[in-house]
């Protein structure tokens, strides 16, 4: 490894590097605010070496991973996104006697793993960093082990996990045993031939199949509910925004250059798409639980995503980047909002927790509007920008079925998000509120500039996805 | 600058009044009612200025270049003449919640204002992208204002009326990029700027995409079949959510087919013309029928917009500049004397606590001048001659008589029925026996300069509509050019 190659993987070692020091921080002394410091300035420091690393980009470190354009944007944008996170788990209410530093090692072990599938061009590295995330994962869900929903998401989460990294596992060993690479290329050139033979099919079949399970996809989609409603807020967040965010990320390498390659895959990933926009937003329609309400929701924006990856192309990349950053900002500030308004009683995840905020805390209630309108793409916020370019990638690419499904989607999509509203601002037996704390004020304030920036003013992120195009 | 500072102050002028707690709610009205007054000063002073030129003002900003999206806003005849008549409702929208909103001043004031906004910067936009902003853009605190300072049925009325426009408006999404993407396949280039993409040629998929505008505007105007979130809207909406969704939001839907749908889509225009002039004809006498059949007084006015709009769909697509002027001046007396029916119905369900009809009766003798009031709006409602209604729906039906008689003739069938339920309305709330022995109070000063400003505002368009007519004819001229190529 040369001087560069360790510059290059700057972000990734400041990471591991605090991992290890949170964990002998929390060994020598258990402090709430000191571990949640430690573990938000080795997030924030992993950041700031992002500069650095791209002195070196693009560069390939080792077989296993390469740094480059899109590498680092998606780091970027998934460190930003756990660093949110950190302050979200600091701000959860905590009962009496209950233990919370733990989350934030493995806060930063899964934040790990997501950049290093963000990074990966290999089996090997996507191997490892999946399960690095997954793994943290389990235990993140289950943390809070006094509460049975959460012990029942953990092992739901932890068994459908397995399963679907048995199949991945099998998918590789297929493509390996096709192409005889181990580099995600392989599964491109498995389909190249004339009529692929059976076994590549099953490969890409499997992987697929592993994929639409982390992405929570239909039909793969059977956990998520359960696992939002009972894992706690924050990591909830995590799991709608950095998990989906790395595996998307990668998603869109090893699919970068199937363009068209193969109809069948085109037909398999056609229908993902359609049915997961659909079916989300139809089954968004019947929740009364504002969690369950956020995880068919954002099925239906990875519907909307997988648009990008059939239009396929330049402007497609940037669509995709500009969507996924629109929903890291929305989906958090969703969640933030939910973090902000639980008690250590129990979590404010049922629409009538919200009934009447909007006459007692406007700011806050105010900003839930704003990131649930700019989920269902509404101007003046991040989400029509990028829906906008989703919309316009794939009338490009002529690909018109998922553009109506995106449509469709949108409109029913608009209803549910509505009904949250429209409670907020109703009278009735409102609950009481917990004041806001200045950290969560501060969190919000932060996602509100860019949820509206980048609803009004898209030019500068344009420039800087463009910049960092593969 | 000055087409920026028009759309500013509204905006500015909401998040100000927004800041006064309930205690202090005055200040949000005269906040309101200042930044309106100052931004209409802006706007008559333009027109006072106006040169022959067709545009009148012009700005553009870039926006979003890598996808040559820019913010480009430009003022002609047309856009002139409704950014006039946003701000005069608005002002007399303010005016008429006096009293009537008495909870969350502030943030009602809020909403109204961006509405506002939003409309003037559908007037506006010359990019498309810009366009479907602004239009999106009023629909969120139109919702709002219905939904929470509306009556009864008001959450499923807001959200009804969300959802129609919302889906509508994607379709039309759809039409502009696509648009964009031919133009850029034609050229080379991404535009979505009205100019640039003027002529472009869409070849088979043109009428499709004219169909996806079509529907939007459609949704809006609205035109038969497209039509029933508007009863519902328009009911359960406190009444300066009436008054702008009448006045002002049906005439986005107007403006969109005089600037947009025909001028970009001529051909296809052209092709879709006698079937929207039968929907127009249909929406007169459809809308006719039911306004007579209504009990509640707010439902019949809501249907009698049907019954106005269908005239514009008329006049627009008749083809011809006579029937186009009559469209643009229905727009804009509609916009004044279905404002001010709304305003009355409004005045009355203060008093009386009821919409029913049943509930009315014999009210002149007690309230004379807000009968006397009454009873010239639903005269100009009618088309009496010397208001404007008359000029408006009588050009239109010249204008549509010259290409295809049968319609204009089924059109004209509709005004009999705007007769009978105009008279039925003063006959049943203004005339007969009084339903309970009532005294209604008559109209305050506040409320007689209110309606006083709109019937001035009818009479002198009945009188001399000319200087309208003349600010619009540059408009209709480039329109026709268009549709003769």
């Amino acid at each position: 490894m040369s001087d560069r190659d360790l510059l290059a993987l700057m972000p990734l070692l400041v990471l591991a590097a605090a991992a290890v020091v949170v964990m002998l921080a929390i060994a020598w002394r258990r402090h709430h605010g000191l571990v949640a410091t430690l573990a938000a300035l080795g997030l924030a420091g992993s950041l700031a070496s992002l500069p650095f690393a791209e002195r070196a980009a693009p560069r390939s470190v080792t077989p296993l991973l390469v740094v480059d354009g899109p590498t680092l944007y998606y780091w970027g944008l998934l460190l930003s996104g756990s660093l949110v996170v950190t302050a979200l788990v600091y701000l959860y209410p905590l009962r009496g006697g209950e233990r919370w530093e733990e989350l934030y090692l493995l806060l930063l072990l899964a934040t790990l793993g997501a950049a290093v599938l963000a990074a990966s061009v290999h089996f090997a590295s996507l191997f490892l960093g999946l399960e690095l995330l997954s793994v943290s994962l389990y235990a993140m869900i289950a943390y809070p082990r006094q509460t049975g929903v959460a012990i029942e998401a953990g092992v739901k989460y932890l068994i459908l996990a397995a399963a679907s990294s048995a199949f991945l596992l099998f998918g590789l060993a297929l493509s390996y045993a096709v192409t005889g690479e181990l580099t995600l290329t392989a599964v491109a050139i498995a389909l190249e031939a004339e009529t692929p033979s059976l076994v590549a099919l099953a490969a890409v079949g499997l992987l697929l199949a592993a994929v639409g399970f982390k992405l929570a996809l239909v039909p793969f989609h059977l956990w998520t509910p359960d696992v939002y409603a009972g894992a706690p807020a924050p990591v909830t967040a995590f799991v709608a925004t950095v998990s989906k965010g790395a595996m998307f990320a990668v998603v869109l390498r090893l699919f970068h250059d199937l363009d068209g390659a193969n109809d069948r895959v085109v037909l398999v990933l056609t229908l993902l798409a359609v049915l997961s926009m659909l079916f989300g937003n139809l089954l968004a329609l019947l929740q009364d639980n504002l969690k369950r309400l956020l995880a068919y929701s954002s099925i239906a924006h990875l519907g909307y995503l997988l648009v990008t990856l059939l239009a396929a192309g330049e402007l497609a990349q940037q669509a995709a980047a500009y969507y996924l950053t629109a929903y890291f900002v929305a989906t958090l500030g969703a969640f933030a909002v939910v973090t902000c308004a639980s008690d250590t009683e129990r979590e404010a995840d049922w629409l009538e927790d919200y009934r009447g905020l909007f006459w007692r805390r406007p700011a806050v209630a105010a900003f839930l509007t704003a990131s649930l309108l700019s989920l269902a793409g509404i101007p003046l916020t991040a989400g029509f920008v990028g829906k906008f370019l989703v919309l316009t990638a794939g009338v490009d690419s002529g690909v018109w079925i998922p553009v109506f499904a995106l449509l469709l989607g949108s409109a029913i999509g608009l209803y549910y998000y509505l009904r949250v509203i429209v409670v907020m601002w109703s009278d009735g037996p409102a609950p009481a509120h917990p004041r806001l704390q200045p950290l969560g004020a501060l969190t919000l304030v932060s996602l509100a500039v860019p949820l509206l920036l980048l609803g009004v003013y898209p030019q500068p992120l344009m420039e800087l996805i463009r910049a960092f195009q593969p | 600058m000055i087409l920026l500072a028009l759309l500013a102050i509204p905006l500015a002028g909401g998040l100000l009044a927004w800041l006064p707690r309930d205690r202090h709610a005055s200040w949000s009205r005269f906040i309101c009612l200042l930044a309106l007054v100052l931004d209409l000063g802006l706007a008559v002073g333009i027109w006072v200025r106006a040169s022959d030129d067709t545009w009148l003002a012009q700005a553009r900003w870039e926006w979003l270049p890598g996808l040559g999206i820019s913010f480009h806003l430009g003022l002609d005849g047309l856009s002139l003449l409704l950014v006039v008549l946003a701000l005069f409702l608005g002002i007399l929208s303010v005016a008429a919640s006096w009293t009537e909103v008495t909870t969350r001043v502030g943030f009602f004031h809020l909403n109204l204002m961006w509405i506002l906004t939003g409309i003037i910067g559908v007037f506006l936009a010359l990019d498309l992208f810009l366009f479907y902003f602004f239009w999106e853009l009023m629909l969120v605190p139109m919702a709002f204002l219905i939904g929470i300072w509306g009556h009864e049925n008001r959450i499923y009325a807001a959200i009804k009326f969300f959802l129609f426009t919302q889906a509508s408006g994607l379709l039309m999404l759809l039409s502009i990029v696509a648009l964009a993407l031919a133009h850029r396949a034609d050229q080379g280039a991404w535009s979505f700027d009205y100019f640039d993409l003027l002529g472009t040629d869409t070849g088979r998929l043109g009428p499709w995409l004219f169909l996806g505008f079509f529907i939007a505007f459609a949704v809006k105007l609205p035109a038969v079949g497209l039509h029933t979130w508007l009863p519902d809207a328009h009911t359960e909406a406190p009444t300066a959510g009436s008054v702008v969704l009448a006045g002002l939001l049906l005439k986005t839907g107007a403006y969109g087919l005089i600037r947009f749908a025909v001028p970009l889509f001529p051909e296809a225009a052209a092709t879709a013309a006698p079937w929207a002039m039968a929907l127009g004809a249909l929406g007169v006498l459809y809308g006719a029928l039911l306004a007579f059949g209504q009990t509640d007084l707010k439902r019949l006015v809501a249907y009698s917009s049907v019954s106005h709009l269908g005239f514009v769909l008329l006049g627009v697509f008749a083809g011809n500049a006579q029937a186009l002027q009559g469209a643009v001046m229905t727009m804009i007396c509609h916009g004044l004397s279905t404002g001010a029916l709304f305003v009355v119905v409004g005045l009355l369900q203060e008093r009386l606590h009821t919409r029913e009809l049943s509930g009315m009766g014999g009210l002149l003798s007690s309230a004379p001048r807000l009968g006397g009031l009454a009873t010239l709006f639903a005269m100009a409602s009618l088309g009496l001659p010397g208001l404007g209604n008359f000029v408006g729906e009588l050009l239109v039906l010249l204008g549509a008589f010259r290409t295809s008689p049968w319609i204009a003739v089924l059109a004209t069938i509709g005004l009999v029925g705007s007769t009978v339920y105009s008279l039925w309305i003063l006959q049943k709330v203004f005339h007969g026996a009084p339903a309970e022995d009532v005294v209604v109070r008559d109209l305050s000063a506040r409320e007689v300069v209110t309606l006083g400003a709109l019937a001035t505002a009818l009479l002198w368009l009945g009188l001399h509509p000319q200087p309208v007519l003349d600010t619009a004819q540059p408009t209709v001229d480039s329109v026709m050019e268009l549709l003769r190529e």
